[in-house]
């Protein structure tokens, strides 16, 4: 029998003066939903179902950005996306624009098992749910008060919101002002929001089970005051997620610089095409593919090993392996 | 100077029963479309501003299934979408859902030179667009009288239209079914390939700089639920291009998707370091399983390739040298 193993995120880029109650929260909600899907893998529960549920769990949890705690668009609603694959036979599914389904990643697995379609979005996307009997709420039940507090705090920081592009010679861009001060002034800044405003975008899960088998899912409500209708790299296959035969992945990060990397789909690549190992192959994508972009991610391999990277300034996350190794960590 | 090099399609999957005069029509089309995208390489414009210029021209036209003569919802109505890639830097820009504007591909390209993300949908698609003035119709100006008639059979078929998956053991789909069928060519995304609106127009071009840039737009799936997305509005799935390549796919979106076919044919590139052809060819045959699909291909030393594993892809392709052709066959 193979070895499982389990990683999670909540999130990549986060302020480095994030109080110290909060960093306990967030090392007490990531111990919590990884112990979840230990469990669950303990029991022999399949990879797909193990994602799922651990990724339920770090929706309904306010304390991350998706589901319940998700970002705010500009116009103070919240949008979720999710998208969930499945390694055996690289199976997948997604959802954007959600706003009434209490767990995205379970409309995004329908999508998959129980739609003629891979992706849906918006009133299709909320049509389906209700078609599926989908537990539904209003779109207030998502809003918290810290996320309404930052939405005013991003508008009044008048910050236009960049998913990071690398900026044409000669074009004033926020985000090229962003990348100086990114690389010069030593001020944290990501997706063009001050780090102390921005909201890490998206949970994810990567897993492996006692069968050998991968499975990837992520969540999250996006990017804080974003436009209506904007879609980030979670519910892209291969940019957000990934699972093959060979491993299992889950991104986090600015959401341009993950989808021009297609950064879970090439950690599975380098892997497939050059033979690297997994934690060489997470260490290239984060170091290589990521050009001016900030990013993180995580990975399982069939092999029952784990690995994460990161390029930014922390990242939520949690591994365990069935050797009994386990931990929750947010920086280097 | 590097040498310019252009590749156009108009979808996979195509109907070996389709009369000769469609076929003659086909052709012309994608003579004329790629002739567009040879005068301005020839004068030198950028692989950007021609991938952009010439899938305008292919949404314009009614023939191929993007812009005006996409395919229709199970609805009845038009849901459009695109995407483009710069190799240049890989910046991108993509849009789902979009109703009312002409050019899909255009309001792709100004999400990513002129908003504040890479992907924007449905209302807020729309919204961009008229902040931007772009041009705006009924969505009726989408809709021919063969799409009407296409989708009344497609609802007759009494097919249940699926992306093509691999079946859960025991599931009763009709993919499962359909995938039997697919192996005598006659299924493809699970409906008879009399039926089925070959999905997608693209363009993939090298300039004369040696960059590379793709693009790729689509009414998509015939009776396709609202809200569903397809592969050509995915970066890495439809639609791709880097300092080494650029690649525009068509056909079972699920597939693509699932292959992330577009990436793939760079990463063989990149990361394996085959050619073009080589790296065509192995996605082609190895990536899509039982999936059916095709894509065009240029690279930055001014080669051009394509591939398909079904029955026929309409294509044309053209290089600096003098070469030219269209074609719809093996």
């Amino acid at each position: 029998m193979a070895r499982w193993a389990i990683a999670i995120h909540g999130g990549a880029g986060v302020d480095p003066s994030l109080p110290e109650h909060r960093q306990e929260e967030a090392r007490r909600v990531l111990a919590r939903c990884l112990q979840v899907g230990v469990d669950a893998l303990r029991g022999g529960a399949r990879a797909l179902d193990v994602v799922e549920a651990v990724v339920r769990e770090l929706e309904t949890d306010p304390f991350f950005n998706s589901g319940r705690g998700s970002a705010l668009t500009r116009q103070g609603t919240v949008e979720m996306e999710a998208s969930i694959m499945d390694g055996r036979g690289r199976r997948c599914g997604a959802v954007s624009g959600v706003s009434t389904v209490k767990n995205p990643v379970s409309l995004a697995r329908l999508v998959m098992d129980k739609s003629p379609h891979s992706y849906l979005a918006f009133d299709g996307a909320e049509e389906f749910a209700r078609d599926q009997g989908l537990e539904v709420v209003d779109n207030s039940y998502f809003i918290t008060e810290d996320n309404v507090g930052m939405l005013k705090l991003a508008k009044e920081a008048n910050s236009i919101l960049f998913d990071y592009r690398i900026p044409l010679a000669g074009s004033e861009t926020c985000s090229a002002l962003a990348g100086l001060e990114n690389h010069n002034n030593g001020m944290v800044v990501m997706n063009g929001l001050p780090i102390s405003v921005y909201a890490p975008e998206t949970v994810g899960c990567a897993v492996v089970d006692s069968n050998g088998f991968c499975a990837a899912a992520t969540s999250t409500g996006g990017l804080m005051n974003k436009m209506a209708g904007r879609i980030g790299d979670s519910p892209l296959i291969g940019s957000g997620t990934y699972a093959c035969e060979l491993c299992a992945v889950s991104c986090t990060g600015e959401g341009e610089a993950i989808i021009r990397s297609t950064l879970a789909r090439d950690v599975a690549a380098v892997m497939e095409y050059r033979g690297a190992g997994l934690q060489e192959a997470v260490d290239y994508c984060v170091r290589q593919r990521l050009d001016e972009g900030f990013a993180g991610l995580i990975a399982v391999s069939r092999s029952g090993e784990v690995a994460y990277g990161f390029n930014c300034t922390g990242m939520f996350r949690g591994c365990a392996t069935e050797d009994g190794f386990t931990e929750v960590g947010i920086w280097e």
